[in-house]
């Protein structure tokens, strides 16, 4: 390229791109999957509804930082906190990294252990196929911290990711390592702002037998752009749930990608999404994708969206059985609420089946709050408003029973209340 | 087969149905006729463009307007967004124009069609002769013939033989001809329509259709007119390497009404052979059109050797307020299919339907939905498709269901259930859903499932044996669908869901 040629906000990115200590021949591996793959264009299929011009710009769109008013979501909650400060690992907030049963390392340590090396990238680089991941790759190459959790029994309490946003231009990329082995089981909790733009990936490995609980809060803080990514492989009788709560945001985009490879296994992942353009524009993008390679699993998609004010709600779901997957029971549901004229809701959700003994089903709904819901409840004395949010509470509680633990279920709710409180009309 | 006899007639299955499970063969018309053809040298090029239009002695302004389209497709890439794996098409290394010697000089009349022509379209049941109603369908005679009568325009390879009770459409004002003819004699009503639906450079295959066109039918039914028949367009691929690009133009105008059938065969060969059609349909203000069609190209053989790659445009614009459309198709037959008929919901109150059965065995495969635009207000729109895998083969349901913001209070309804016979095959569904204003109200259901066990223990356990219990099985899955097909056409579509899944079972 000659000097006069002007590089693309894309090949700048990549020329950017610089490895962090530790995790090299991993960190070569993502890179050059990036430089293959290239960033992604509007005409990507995958990105037909989402514009990724802002994840692929060299720098972040500066976002100020956000105090929240509301107490910590998990505040209450006995568990292990781990606190990440614009992406950096932050010790003195962060409780001290020991817990029996559980074994947690930092990434920019670079860590020269066995499990976290296999680990390292294994998953995403699974995860390109057949769909390409870009950014997850650039973060498998870049990341520059993040946490390494092997748990081997019974976790005795949550972890706790807990990220805070102080710089305007703080680009942070995490990259995170769970891995169960066999019987182990955890809660993983996620929430705060963390960073003007912020590119998240979690690596979840769940053994034979093991139990994974993700229950995470992207929230409030409204100029966020985050593309986070969640690739996990579930081995026989495993267990995977996750479930995220977003509120407002710029830009979000959540990427899961779930790997059944032994039999009997389970996949849920959930997630409501409430958007009020009133504070700016709200574009939400779930992109899940699930496949069967294994007998009698069981996955569940549970996605509602809650919009007004011109707020955007991207479903992209799919669910893939392989052959030989037999029994497989696979169901997705994505549904949205739009409270005004001039929110959108655009959806895909995709069954790509190649076994027969299976059941495998998908809906989605897309429309106005029900009118003779609304009537009964305004006949019987309840005011427009209050009904009304009582009435969205209802319709995101599919997603929200998806939460096996009561304690999580009703601190979302608390969550899910005071965004109604502060969003009516 | 005496355990036929006894079979209790389950709800959605008639007795036609086992009949027929009991004449079950393989490809019925994989045979050719043997008549002397003209060819066009092989390839396609501006030489060959013109050289098409010259034969159908067009004006100069559709010669260019071929030519244009030609000059937008060579820049055009072949679409790869389908789940289908589409071999290598050497689009020079086909002959684009094919026509019996005897249809040189046009006949006439319908008498002096070439004897081999007719008797081929004898053998395929689609008479030519006015008097008759279309073969093949029994229990009909007790209807009266008068209110039966189905007027048909057949296309062999590139040109159109012959087209029954013109005279009798003409009286109620009706146009029926194929294009060549149309445009002609009524070259005002194509110019305004053609293209309009469908635009040149739509996509690769359509801008293919839109330079190499060489016939089809046009039908224009005036203001306030009910077509006093069903309208059929019989189409039949005969010669070797020979592409069929043919071209349909609808227009109902306002307050009007037609039923338009279409049905195509071809002969059983090694190598496949392509098939690129486009359909326009303009329904304006109040007017109403259901297209039919029973899709049975020859799919290829159990090895997957030859087949019909069949790359088809069908669009219907509803222009006016309250207008309707409706899609039926089974599709049974091309060993490719690709073919997504759609309807522009832009007048207010207007109407879309898609009902769908897609079969796909042994190596077939099938990429097949419809597009529902809501642009008007108070727009409706259904969609009812059902997916049979059997074999090798793969099925995808592939839609797009958009509410434009100005689309306020419409509403979308969208079944796809899928199929599956045998664990070597694939069903997929690919539906992609816009909505842009909220007081529309779209649902879609997809569910994939496979033969009940329950049902064919029942049928068996009653003396049907595995084949015939799965073809019931599967008339009762595909019900919705060929309800809404026009009687003769149903009874058709039966016989073929059958036919198609033969060998798909043990």
């Amino acid at each position: 390229m000659s000097a006069v040629e002007k590089m693309t906000p894309a090949e700048t990115r990549l020329a950017r791109v610089s490895l962090p200590d530790g995790f090299g021949p991993q960190r070569r591996a993502a890179l050059e999957r990036l430089n293959a793959m290239g960033l992604p264009g509007r005409r990507d299929e995958y990105w037909r509804w989402t514009n990724p011009t802002d994840f692929i710009a060299p720098d972040p769109v500066p976002a100020a930082p956000f105090s929240d008013d509301e107490p910590e979501i998990f505040g209450e909650i006995d568990r292990l906190k781990i606190v990440f400060r614009d992406g950096v690992f932050d010790a003195e907030a962060s409780d001290e990294l020991a817990m029996s049963g559980v074994e947690i390392l930092r990434l920019a340590d670079a860590p020269d252990v066995n499990w976290a090396s296999s680990l390292y990238g294994t998953l995403e680089a699974n995860g390109q196929d057949p769909v390409k991941r870009p950014f997850a790759a650039l973060n498998t190459a870049s990341a520059t911290d993040g946490v390494l959790i092997r748990v081997t029994g019974a976790a005795e309490k949550p972890v706790s990711l807990i990220y805070t946003h102080e710089s305007e231009t703080s680009d942070p990329i995490l990259h995170h390592l769970v891995k169960l082995e066999e019987g182990a089981e955890i809660t993983v909790l996620e929430n705060g702002p963390a960073g003007a733009r912020f590119n998240k990936l979690m690596e979840v490995d769940v053994a034979k037998g093991a139990k994974f609980h993700h229950i995470r809060v992207q929230g409030r803080d409204h100029e966020r752009r985050a593309v986070t990514s969640i690739f996990t492989r579930v081995a026989e009788e495993g267990l995977f749930k996750s479930f995220t709560l977003t509120s407002n945001g710029v830009l979000t985009r959540n990427e899961c990608v779930i790997d059944i490879v032994g039999d009997d296994a389970n996949a849920h992942v959930a997630g409501a999404a409430l958007g009020d353009g009133k504070t700016g524009k709200f574009h939400h993008d779930d992109t899940v994708f699930i496949t069967h390679g294994a007998e009698r699993g069981e996955s569940r998609q549970v996605f509602k969206k809650v919009l007004k004010n011109g707020a955007e709600g991207i479903f992209q779901g799919k669910i893939l059985v392989k052959p030989g997957a037999q029994k497989t029971d696979g169901y997705q549901i994505s549904q949205s609420l739009l409270l005004d004229e001039n929110s959108q809701f655009l959806a895909k959700p995709e069954l790509e089946i190649y076994a027969d003994d299976v059941q495998c089903s998908h809906g989605s709904t897309t429309g106005a709050i029900d009118e003779t819901a609304l009537f009964y409840l305004r006949s019987r004395g309840v005011p427009e408003e209050e009904a009304t949010a009582l009435l969205v509470l209802s319709f995101v509680a599919d997603a929200i029973e998806e939460i096996e633990e009561e304690r999580f279920r009703d601190a979302i709710l608390t969550r899910l209340e005071g965004w109604l409180a502060r969003h009516r009309g | 087969m005496a355990g036929v006899d006894q079979v209790e007639v389950r709800e959605g299955v008639d007795r036609e149905t086992v009949e027929t499970v009991q004449n079950m063969g393989t490809y019925k018309y994989g045979w050719d006729t043997d008549i002397e053809m003209e060819y066009a040298p092989k390839g396609v090029n501006t030489d060959i463009v013109r050289l098409i239009s010259d034969k159908n002695k067009e004006p100069e302004w559709m010669t260019e307007w071929r030519l244009q389209a030609f000059s937008r497709w060579e820049d055009m890439p072949k679409p790869n967004w389908a789940l289908l794996k589409v071999p290598e098409i050497d689009f020079q290394d086909q002959y684009y124009y094919a026509r019996p010697k005897s249809m040189v000089e046009k006949p006439k009349s319908l008498d002096e069609v070439d004897p081999k022509l007719l008797a081929t379209y004898e053998k395929l049941g689609i008479p030519l002769k006015e008097q008759m109603i279309l073969a093949g369908v029994e229990g009909a005679e007790d209807i009266n013939l008068d209110d039966r009568q189905i007027a048909v325009d057949a296309v062999f390879d590139s040109v159109s033989v012959g087209t029954t009770f013109k005279d009798k459409l003409a009286e109620a004002g009706v146009i029926f001809c194929s294009i060549s003819e149309a445009i002609q004699e009524h070259p005002e009503l194509v110019k305004k329509y053609l293209g309009s639906v469908v635009p040149q450079a739509d996509n690769f295959y359509a801008a293919l259709n839109s330079a190499v066109f060489s016939d089809g039918s046009f039908v224009y039914v005036p203001p306030g007119v009910r077509c006093p028949m069903e309208l059929s367009t019989y189409f039949r691929i005969n010669a070797e390497n020979t592409g069929q690009f043919e071209r349909t133009l609808i227009i109902a105008d306002k307050g009007s009404y037609v039923s338009y059938l279409e049905g195509c065969t071809a002969p059983k060969r090694d190598t496949a052979q392509l098939h690129a059609a486009v359909v326009e349909i303009i329904v304006e203000e109040d007017a109403e059109v259901k297209y039919s069609t029973v899709q049975n190209w020859f799919p290829g053989d159990e090895d997957g050797k030859g087949g019909i790659y069949n790359f088809v445009t069908k669009r219907a614009d509803c222009r006016g307020d309250r207008a309707k459309v409706m899609w039926t198709q089974v599709e049974t037959g091309s060993a490719i299919t690709w073919k997504y008929p759609s309807c522009i919901l832009r007048g207010n109150e207007s109407q879309g339907e898609f009902y769908s059965i897609a079969i796909a065995n042994n190596w077939q495969q099938a990429d097949t939905g419809t597009k529902m635009i809501h642009l008007g207000k108070d727009t409706r729109s259904r969609i009812v498709s059902k997916g049979i895998s059997a074999g090798q083969a793969q099925n995808t349901y592939r839609g797009l269901v958009s509410m434009h913001p100005k689309a306020t209070d419409s509403r979308n309804y969208t079944q796809c259930d899928s199929l599956l016979i045998g664990d070597k095959c694939g069903a997929h569904t690919v539906p992609y859903i816009e909505v842009k204003n909220n007081s529309s109200r779209v649902e879609h259901e997809a569910t994939t499932s496979k033969v009940d066990d329950d049902q064919l223990f029942y049928c068996r356990a009653r003396g049907m044996d595995e084949e015939e219990a799965v073809a019931l099985v599967v008339n009762g899955f595909c019900r919705e669908v060929l309800q809404a097909l026009p009687m003769e056409f149903a009874m058709e579509a039966q016989s073929l869901v059958a036919i198609s899944l033969e060998g798909s079972v043990g």
